[in-house]
This record gives C-alpha cells, sequence and structure tokens, in this order.
C-alpha cells in the first residue's frame, strides 16, 4: 500500500495511529480519538487504532490519520527525541502519500523545525514551516475561538467556519513566510498572543493549539478530516443527528464569548 | 504587638460579620483582610497553638481526610483549630485562626488542623512551622490553573522544615519526597483482591522521579496508585508503616476494613464510600499516629467520620418546586463531588458498585474554581456509566459538553436532557422517580456542588455550613 492508491474497499475502514499516546495525552486527547472512533462507528465505517510509542515504529502506507496530542516537558522531550530517530522519515513519506497528521498543543509544535527553551532547543520533525520560542511571558491560557482560513484548498467550503477550544501554551509559535494558519483568532491568543493567526496547515498536516478536547467541541471537523483521510468528499459522509453535537460546539464557542 | 494585633483582629472580624450579612459565608474574607493589616498574622496566631500545627494536601481528598482527622482528634480530646469549610488557602487559614483567637494572646484550640492548597503549601509551611505535614497525592487537576504535576512535585520538596512527613506510600511522585528524610511516616493499600486489570487513562507520574524510567506497577489500585518500583535505579515503594487490609467495599454508602499500625490492628467501618475514602482514612490514621494518638482514639474517630461539605453528602428533598409542598414525592439525594479525572473515576467506579440503573444530576461549571478549562471529562471514564443510566439530567455553565461526554461514552441520547439552569435542572431530576426509591445522584464539579448546597439549603433541605 505504498503507492498512495487506496482500494475502493479500504475506504470502508479509517486506520489511525495514535503516537505517544500513554506519553501525550495531557488535556484528555483521547477525546479526539473517541470522537472519530464514534462517528466513524455510527456510519458502519471501520475504525482500526493502533498505537506507536517509544522506540517502535510504523509503516507509513498502514495509516490514514496520525495524532499527536501533548504531553509533560519532559515527556514532550523523550518523545522529540524519538519522533526524529524512528518516526520523522516515516512520517513524512505518509504525509506525502496524503495522510492526515494532527499535532495539537505540544504536537504542534513538534511538527514543526523546532522548540527553543532557553538554552536548549528541541527538534521537531518540519512538517510544519513554523518555529516556537518558549516566551518570558505568562503562558496563553483560555477559551478561544477561531475562524478557519479560506482558500486552504480549492473547492472546500470551509470558508468562515469556526472552531472552539481551550488553549494553555507557554511556547509562542511563528509561521515561516509561505506558511498557512489553520485559522485567524476570533477571541483568544492563538500561535503567539500578537499575529492573531493560529495553528498551521500543510496539505493534509494540521497542527493547532487547540484542546478542550478539539473534537469533541467541533464535531464538523472531525467528520471533515474523515472525509479527508479516506479521500471521500464530506458530503458523502452519511449524516447524523448531531443535536448534542452542535450544543456542545455552541456551548464551547459562548465560553469563548463568540 | 499585641494590642496593635488585638486591633487588626477586631477590623478582620467586622469584615467577616459584613460578608456574612450580605448572605454569603464568604470564609476567606475575614482572614484576607487580617493578613492585609498584618502580614505576620498567621505566624503570630498559629505560635499560640500549644500543640503546634498540623497541614494536609493533596490533589484529591483534603477536606474528607482533615475531616476524619478531626474527628480522631476530638476522640482524643484535642482541640482544634480547623478549616472545615475546604477555604484553604492563606485567607482560609487566617480566618479560622481569627475565628479562634482570644483577647491576651489567647487561642481557642491546641492544634492547628489545616488543609492546605497544593501550591499554598510552601508558603503557609514556612509560616505555620507545622509539627506535620500530610502529603496524600498528586493527580492530574485543573492545567489551567496548577500546571504540570511534576511541578508541583517539585514545589513540595522545596518545604524544608522540622516537620514530620506523613507521606502515601502508593503515590510514587509524593513518597519520592521521604527520599532524605528518615523520619517520614508511610501508609498504603495492601489488598490485591483489589488491584486494577490496568492503568486508567488519565493515569500520570509513570515515569521515575529520580532517573526518568518508566515504572513497573506490580499491583495498581487507584488512577497510579500501587505497588510499583523503578526497573532501572531500583527505587520501589517505600514500606508503609500505617496499612488497611480485607477492604470491603459497600456500593455508595461504606466501606470496611482492617487498619494495622505499630500499635496493633483493628476493624473500621467507614460510613463514606469507595477505595478513595479507605486512602482518606488511612491519611488521617497515619496523621493521628505521627502525633501520638492512640489507635484506639483513632478507631473510634474514623468510626464517627461524617461526609465533609458535599461530599458523599445525603439530603432528603421534594419534588415539588418549593420544599414541603403539599403530597410533593420525597426523595434521597446523594452529593458526590467531581472535579477532576482521578476523583470522578472513584466516584463512578464505586456509584456503579450498586445495583440497578441510575438517575444522575451531573453539573459540569468552569468557574475559576472549577478550572476554565473542561478538557478533563474526556480524561475521565464515564464509560461505566454505559449501560447504567435510566435518566441523566446534565446541568452547570457548560452543561450540553458534558451531554456530549456521555453520548460519546455510551449512553443513549434518549436518556440524556439538558437543563443548563440548576435549579430547573434539580427539580426535573428529583421528579424523575422511577418508583422504586431508587435515590438521585448529583455530580457537581466544586461551584455547582457550592449552587446546589445553596439551593437545598434555600428549600430548608440541608443544613448550611458555618
Amino acid at each position: 500500500m505504498g503507492d498512495g492508491v487506496r482500494s475502493p474497499d479500504a475506504k470502508s475502514t479509517l486506520r489511525v495511529c495514535a503516537l505517544y499516546p500513554d506519553l501525550m495525552n495531557i488535556y484528555a486527547d483521547r477525546g479526539n480519538l473517541l470522537v472519530l472512533e464514534r462517528r466513524c462507528a455510527w456510519r458502519g465505517i471501520g475504525f482500526e487504532l493502533s498505537s506507536c510509542g517509544l522506540g517502535e515504529h510504523f509503516d507509513a502506507g498502514a495509516h490514514d490519520l496520525f495524532y499527536l496530542g501533548g504531553g509533560q516537558d519532559r515527556d514532550q522531550r523523550l518523545c522529540a527525541e524519538d519522533l526524529i530517530e524512528t518516526k520523522s522519515a516515516a512520517l513524512h513519506a505518509a504525509a506525502a502519500r496524503g495522510a492526515v497528521v494532527l499535532g495539537v498543543c505540544g504536537g504542534f509544535q513538534l511538527l514543526g523545525h523546532n522548540y527553543a527553551l532557553g538554552n536548549e532547543q528541541i527538534e521537531g520533525v518540519g512538517l510544519l514551516d513554523v518555529a516556537t520560542v518558549r516566551g518570558h511571558g505568562p503562558r496563553l491560557i483560555g477559551n478561544i475561538a477561531i475562524e478557519l482560513s479560506p482558500g486552504a484548498s480549492a473547492g472546500e467550503e470551509r470558508e468562515g467556519r469556526v472552531l472552539a477550544g481551550f488553549e494553555n501554551h507557554g511556547g509562542r509559535t511563528t509561521l515561516g513566510e509561505r506558511q498557512e494558519p489553520l485559522g485567524r483568532v476570533l477571541r483568544g491568543h492563538g500561535n503567539d498572543g500578537c499575529s492573531g493567526y493560529e495553528g498551521a496547515r500543510r496539505g493534509n498536516t494540521i497542527g493547532t493549539y487547540l484542546h478542550g478536547p478539539l473534537l469533541p467541541k467541533n464535531a464538523w471537523f472531525a467528520d471533515w478530516l474523515v472525509a479527508l483521510a479516506l479521500g471521500v468528499p464530506e458530503g458523502e459522509l452519511e449524516p447524523l443527528d448531531d443535536g448534542i453535537e452542535r450544543e456542545a460546539h455552541l456551548s464551547a464557542l459562548r465560553a469563548a464569548r463568540v | 504587638m499585641g494590642g496593635a494585633l488585638g486591633v487588626k483582629l477586631a477590623i478582620a472580624r467586622g469584615v467577616g460579620v459584613l460578608s456574612r450579612l450580605g448572605g454569603r459565608g464568604a470564609t476567606s474574607a475575614p482572614g484576607k483582610v487580617l493578613i492585609g493589616l498584618d502580614s505576620h498574622a498567621i505566624e503570630t496566631l498559629a505560635g499560640r497553638l500549644p500543640r503546634g500545627s498540623a497541614l494536609i494536601s493533596a490533589t484529591n481528598g483534603k477536606t474528607t481526610t482533615a475531616a476524619m482527622a478531626a474527628a480522631i482528634f476530638e476522640q482524643a480530646g484535642i482541640t482544634l483549630v480547623h478549616n472545615d469549610a475546604g477555604a484553604n488557602m492563606a485567607g482560609g487559614v487566617a480566618s479560622a485562626l481569627l475565628g479562634a483567637a482570644r483577647a491576651r494572646k489567647g487561642i481557642a484550640g491546641e492544634l492547628g488542623l489545616f488543609e492546605v492548597d497544593e501550591l499554598w503549601l510552601d508558603l503557609l509551611a514556612t509560616q505555620l512551622h507545622p509539627r506535620a505535614i500530610l502529603l496524600a497525592n498528586l493527580f492530574r487537576d485543573q492545567l489551567d490553573r496548577y500546571g504540570e504535576l511534576e511541578a508541583i512535585g517539585e514545589r513540595w520538596a522545596q518545604v524544608r522544615g522540622r516537620e514530620r512527613l506523613v507521606l502515601n506510600a502508593d503515590d510514587p511522585l509524593v513518597a519520592d519526597l521521604g527520599r532524605e528524610r528518615s523520619s517520614a511516616l508511610y501508609y498504603g493499600v495492601e489488598d490485591d483482591s483489589l488491584a486494577l486489570p490496568g492503568m486508567a487513562h488519565a493515569a500520570d507520574a509513570k515515569h521515575c522521579r529520580r532517573c526518568g524510567a518508566p515504572y513497573v506497577f506490580d499491583a495498581i489500585y487507584l488512577g497510579h496508585l500501587g505497588r510499583y518500583h523503578c526497573p532501572r535505579c531500583g527505587q520501589r515503594r517505600p514500606a508503609p508503616a500505617i496499612t488497611a487490609t480485607q477492604i470491603r467495599l459497600e456500593g455508595v454508602r461504606a466501606v470496611r476494613f482492617t487498619l494495622h499500625t505499630a500499635d496493633g490492628e483493628g476493624e473500621v467501618a467507614l460510613a463514606l464510600p469507595g477505595l478513595y475514602n479507605v486512602y482518606n482514612a488511612l491519611a488521617a490514621a497515619a496523621l493521628a499516629n505521627a502525633l501520638g494518638v492512640s489507635l484506639q482514639h483513632t478507631l473510634a474517630g474514623l468510626q464517627r467520620a461524617e461526609a465533609a461539605f458535599g461530599r458523599a453528602e445525603s439530603v432528603t428533598v421534594s419534588a415539588g418546586e418549593a420544599s414541603g409542598e403539599e403530597g410533593a414525592p420525597r426523595r434521597e439525594l446523594r452529593i458526590l463531588l467531581v472535579k477532576n479525572p482521578s476523583g470522578a473515576n472513584e466516584v463512578l467506579r464505586t456509584l456503579v458498585l450498586e445495583p440497578g440503573k441510575h438517575d444522575l444530576l451531573g453539573v459540569l461549571n468552569d468557574n475559576i474554581a472549577d478550572g476554565r478549562d473542561v478538557s478533563w471529562i474526556w480524561d475521565a471514564d464515564f464509560e461505566l456509566l454505559a449501560g447504567r443510566i435510566r435518566r441523566v439530567t446534565c446541568s452547570g455553565t457548560r452543561a450540553p459538553e458534558l451531554a456530549m461526554r456521555l453520548k460519546y461514552a455510551g449512553v443513549e441520547p434518549e436518556q440524556i436532557r439538558v437543563q443548563a439552569d440548576l435549579r430547573r435542572a434539580l427539580w426535573q431530576a428529583v421528579g424523575d422517580r422511577n418508583g422504586s426509591h431508587a435515590p438521585l445522584y448529583a455530580l457537581p464539579t466544586y461551584t455547582a456542588m457550592l449552587s446546589l448546597r445553596e439551593l437545598l439549603v434555600k428549600r430548608g433541605e440541608a443544613h448550611a455550613w458555618s
């Protein structure tokens, strides 16, 4: 399956790989995986969850979506080293093949070039053209809402859609010259507290500081990721009874005063 | 100095009277005023206590453990100055001392018993010069306020007075704080019949505080509490001097166990549920032991320990809109505080020991004292409730997000009601009677618990806390 083309049958299963789920899970990252799993199950789409921890390798062609969450400082250091040593090449190959790579909080930082903490520098995998510095100022904490950047990819009707979440990060992340943000901050701090940008997106690789967790607060975004990972138009996903999901989304938006 | 302090005490007391007249029992307000008038007030007043002070800190169980310890000390005839309503920062401690201060450098109480917020322990320890500090556990909690738990562990490690440390041997991060303190007294659970099949999802402190290697757990009792060792550097759980064996869980009402100390052993029948309360009782027993209280008084005290403020409290409520409404059915409401994943997991684990399907009132608030970030509900194992719910009413400032969590935990959407307004939610939930006189279980976060109690007090169905 290394050629990037899936057989039609394969589309009936979403194959998710959670990177370091026992270390990078500080902001209830399990909620993101659970939302993907249930929404696939309710539609009769298969769901395979595998995990890849310290020292382990994965097959770049064996997964449609990679998830990397946030961790405590020491755990994040451990994972950063391991990511470079054992997973970076395969992750680049998977991303080039079109797999979705979603990094949240610490995971977002590790998808960038590097993270400078005083005299120390943690190297990232460089899938996103971003760099992070631990600022002298206070941590950026609070409810946040962002509007997704228009035109990130032709043919998508994502324009003007809003994500809600909670951010809590000491790092300030800046985008490279040609790096698109994931969205613009409506309320909250965003990547660095001043640029008005939040997250980053390049192809199907997405990084964001929004946890809360992200997908339970934005079920529509979970569906969008599922469609992207399976390579089907979002409209082809069977609609679900999302009354509770919409209320939860609105509740998180209200918390961010949007 | 004494005279000047006397005036400041009078002013601060006046503020307390005014804030009570204002309607809310703001227990930390007069203490804050006192500290503002005299930054040494805590140290000065605590210095009057003939038996000194004992501090209790932990992520979970501070208030209940302190209530149990208070019951034990009372059995031993030791009078206390105790911040028993859970106001556990400097203002709350100062208020308790202020309330006990008497003229001519007097104080009404022999021993100060203070539960202390995790982030205030270092500061308050330097002012109170405690004889003993009980450190019970560190769990993932309110990351937006407390930060990462290893950082709290480091702050606790900076507390280096002459106090005796009383430590939970089963929590690796806490137990390691006694590494260089030969006088440290350890307590722990020794009952493998209660070991869990694996580590809870929200478990933390999985790596050796000394060398960073992952611990090997030979038994896990609760979250990351258990019997562990480090395969790399050899650090292992210290052998506890105070232990619980033969633990028998009796649903949401009670738990029994055998308590062992150097003085002997005895049976404890706690009128509080769950393994987490065994840990609280062990902690209280260990603190009492460290301060020289006999096993006999300890057993007698634990026997009569009651639910602390909003923790497993039981209240009878009427389904009418006002209390005592003619012919309105009455129903037992049990309040089980939930405020972080590990605490919620233990409440849920205890709740599902009760047979049958339950009616629940979940109240999720996101005020500062709850943590603004409600992510934690996704770390708690609400999956335990799947198939065990008759009706659940979700309320609080973030009610729909709790409903979302329950739906994804496997609770049927038809069984989930969302009612953000707590008064209406309570009324509706109490009205969901399934004919079997089954209680309604309320699972509120901290400020939701306060609001819920306030409602019940207004209806005359719960008594107000001092």
